[in-house]
């Protein structure tokens, strides 16, 4: 993977909140067809990095490069103009409106006369939620009606019909079901297949650790270390967590501690 | 919803796919006149009265279309009353004293340049109060609260609060009365013509569904449906061509026109009122911006979820000024009807509006949680609160319970929605 060019790469971003280094000169990448898992205890900085990336917050400093050119992310739309598609914990779904006025949101299709082409909207979302969940038919009902699958559905569908190349998932299967977790894990085998590139955002090492191809770990606002998943246990992740302890084969990171304590140690000892 | 019922009500609200909602308020508005129309031995169903009745509501109408927006985003437009005396003083300064100026009397452009003036005026001082709310983070409540003292202060200062009267007399036409109404043939063509629209929507949205393979309404719904919309426009119709006009105005104007009095006396029937069309015409247009534009998908999904909308890549703060411009135009709009019908400006015309419009538009279910309403159902609601008023000045109710009995009513609206809410959303 090393001679191939990163889809995207974020180099030294920090951002503040009132004094408060929620990100602290992070950097990390993600190539074609990968799955990067970004892991952390809550409050670590994951979803604001990713926020960052996804147009939601404006970074302090550092620079992202999307297929190594240089882009400025301002808002949302900058970042959905790059492909770059994020599937939010909290789903960020209108709940008083319809499954295919959430699809569109922000990029409805529109008839010659500049009108609103309802019609058009709820055949295609028909069609892409017709994959996702075939056994879905409230087209017509708020999604505030929904269960917690199929508002997830929604989620999902509204990041894949814009042809995403970047893919952000935080906290996937947070709200999910056995079933409903293994078909999103299903369904991130099959898009990583088709070359996307898919940060999985997560605090608990089990949901992600056997999707990843690499994780990177952040504490504190700082990054601990990348490793890819396959020279590492995941004990030794737990570590990197808990800890922010690099076993030797990481290369440690700004936010990495060096301890004398052994991962055994540090995993039964923290809980 | 896929299962169909034996009820036969249930089946009929199924096919048709009618807003359940809607159909009580018509409901309610129908037993409200029935009741007011019992108690005062007619007089309140009479051709008169119901022409009256629309032409009193068409201002507060106009208003509640837009405070239905505002409202559906989380907000609250305080100084819609305010800004009505505002730009009606801004439109009558400029027709009755400072167009004359330049263009002497009854020039026939005046009536339009006020008009456009006032509108002006009202869009550059909803914007400026969406400006405050939506980039400097000003709570709407505070906002317009502060709006409702200034631009009140604003419409004294004008004229150093004098009253500015008479308005142009093309001008006088938007506040109805007989010259003020299109007259008979006028109003069977218009609604001829509303008919045929409606035709055409059900034949479009049956094309529409079909092209996508959507289930179709059975066809007799759509008969029903078309029918029952095209009977209510051809009913108002008939009531206000069933109204002449006063015996004395319609010999001065046969007088004036040369035309022989036939025994009996002249009957010339009112037909539409213009302020009603003015209203209609701008329901169509609100309805038609909320639900068919993106602007108007935008306005509903960030009254569901803000922070969506944000997220989703809306300008949400755009949209909020918006829609406040758009109020400050239809503040406008409601106070060249006002004055027009008035015949003057005065510095307290509009007072308490803002509390029949945000009345209006929560009757007619705007949810003041944010999300929810429709323009439709704010016209209803102002029409409600109308009747109500002029039900109880007829049937001789005093003032201070009349007061009273129009608060309980709001408290009791909201509170049925809420039930209704509770129930429709399990």
């Amino acid at each position: 993977m090393d001679n191939q060019q990163p889809l995207v790469e974020m180099r030294n971003i920090s951002i503040s909140f009132g004094g408060i280094r929620a990100v602290d000169d992070v950097s990390i990448d993600l190539y074609p067809g990968e799955v990067v898992g970004l892991l952390g205890h809550n409050g670590a900085g994951k979803s604001t990095l990713i926020k960052i990336l996804s147009g939601a917050y404006p970074m302090d400093a550092g620079d992202i490069f999307v297929d190594g050119q240089p882009v400025t992310i301002h808002n949302p739309r900058d970042a959905k103009n790059l492909g770059i598609e994020t599937i939010y914990q909290t789903l960020a779904l209108a709940d008083n409106v319809d499954a295919a006025a959430n699809l569109f949101l922000g990029r409805e299709l529109q008839s010659r006369w500049g009108t609103l082409d309802d019609a058009a909207m709820e055949s295609a979302c028909r069609q892409v939620m017709g994959r996702l969940n075939p056994n879905f038919q409230r087209f017509k009902d708020p999604v505030k009606s929904l269960s917690g699958g199929q508002r997830q559905s929604v989620a999902i569908a509204r990041a894949l019909y814009f042809n995403a190349r970047i893919l952000i998932m935080d906290e996937p299967t947070a709200a999910l079901g056995p079933q409903e977790t293994a078909q999103v894990a299903e369904l991130i085998k099959h898009l990583k297949s088709e070359g996307i590139g898919i940060f999985l955002i997560s605090h608990d090492i089990h949901d992600v650790f056997d999707l990843s191809d690499r994780v990177s770990v952040m504490k504190n606002g700082k990054l601990v270390g990348t490793v890819t998943v396959d020279v590492v246990t995941k004990d030794e992740v737990l570590g990197m967590i808990i800890l922010g302890k690099c076993p030797p084969q990481v290369k440690p990171g700004p936010g990495a501690v060096a301890t004398e304590m052994s991962v055994e140690e540090v995993v039964s000892g923290g809980g | 919803m896929v299962e169909t019922s034996v009820n036969p009500v249930k089946k009929l609200l199924e096919a048709t796919e009618v807003d359940t909602r809607i159909l009580g308020m018509v409901a309610v508005l129908g037993l409200l006149w029935l009741g007011f129309g019992i108690a005062t031995d007619g007089a309140f169903l009479t051709p008169r009265n119901l022409w009256n009745l629309s032409v009193q509501t068409s201002s507060i109408a106009v208003m509640a279309t837009g405070m239905v927006l505002v409202i559906v985003t989380r907000n609250i437009d305080l100084s819609v009353g305010s800004l009505l005396g505002f730009t009606g003083m801004i439109i009558a300064v400029t027709q009755a004293e400072w167009l004359p100026a330049l263009w002497g009397y009854d020039h026939s452009m005046t009536w339009v340049t006020a008009l456009l003036v006032g509108m002006v005026a009202g869009a550059l001082a909803g914007a400026l109060q969406g400006f405050v709310i939506a980039y400097m983070g000003v709570p709407a409540f505070i906002v317009t609260l502060g709006g409702l003292l200034a631009w009140r202060g604003a419409a004294w200062w004008v004229t150093s609060g004098r009253t500015v009267a008479p308005m142009d007399s093309t001008f006088q036409i938007m506040g109805g009365g007989p010259s003020g109404s299109v007259g008979e043939l006028a109003t069977w063509l218009i609604s001829g013509a509303i008919c045929l629209m409606i035709v055409a929507a059900f034949l479009r949205g049956r094309h529409l569904r079909r092209l996508h393979q959507f289930p179709l309404r059975p066809v007799w719904a759509e008969f029903v449906l078309a029918g029952f919309y095209c009977a209510g426009v051809m009913g108002a119709a008939a009531v206000a061509n069933a109204y002449p006009w006063p015996s004395r105005i319609a010999e001065r104007y046969a007088q004036a026109e040369g035309i022989p009095i036939p025994e009996g006396g002249l009957v010339i029937a009112h037909g539409f009122a213009v302020p009603v069309l003015i209203a209609v015409f701008v329901a169509v247009v609100m309805s038609f911006i909320a639900t068919r534009t993106r602007f108007g998908r935008y306005v509903f999904a960030i009254g569901g979820n803000p922070e969506a909308a944000e997220l989703a890549g809306v300008n949400t703060r755009k949209v909020i000024l918006l829609v406040f411009t758009i109020m400050g135009i239809l503040a406008a709009i409601g106070a060249a009807i006002s004055t027009a019908r008035l015949n003057a400006a005065t510095n307290a015309q509009g007072t308490l509006d803002e509390l029949y419009v945000i009345a209006a538009a929560v009757i007619g279910g705007t949810s003041l949680a944010g999300g929810v309403g429709k323009v439709a159902g704010a016209v209803l609601g102002a029409l409600v609160m109308q009747s109500l008023q002029s039900g109880m000045v007829l049937v001789g109710i005093d003032t201070p319970l009349q007061n009273m009995i129009v608060g309980v009513v709001l408290v009791i609206a909201v509170w049925v929605d809420t039930l209704y809410r509770k129930r429709s959303s399990l």
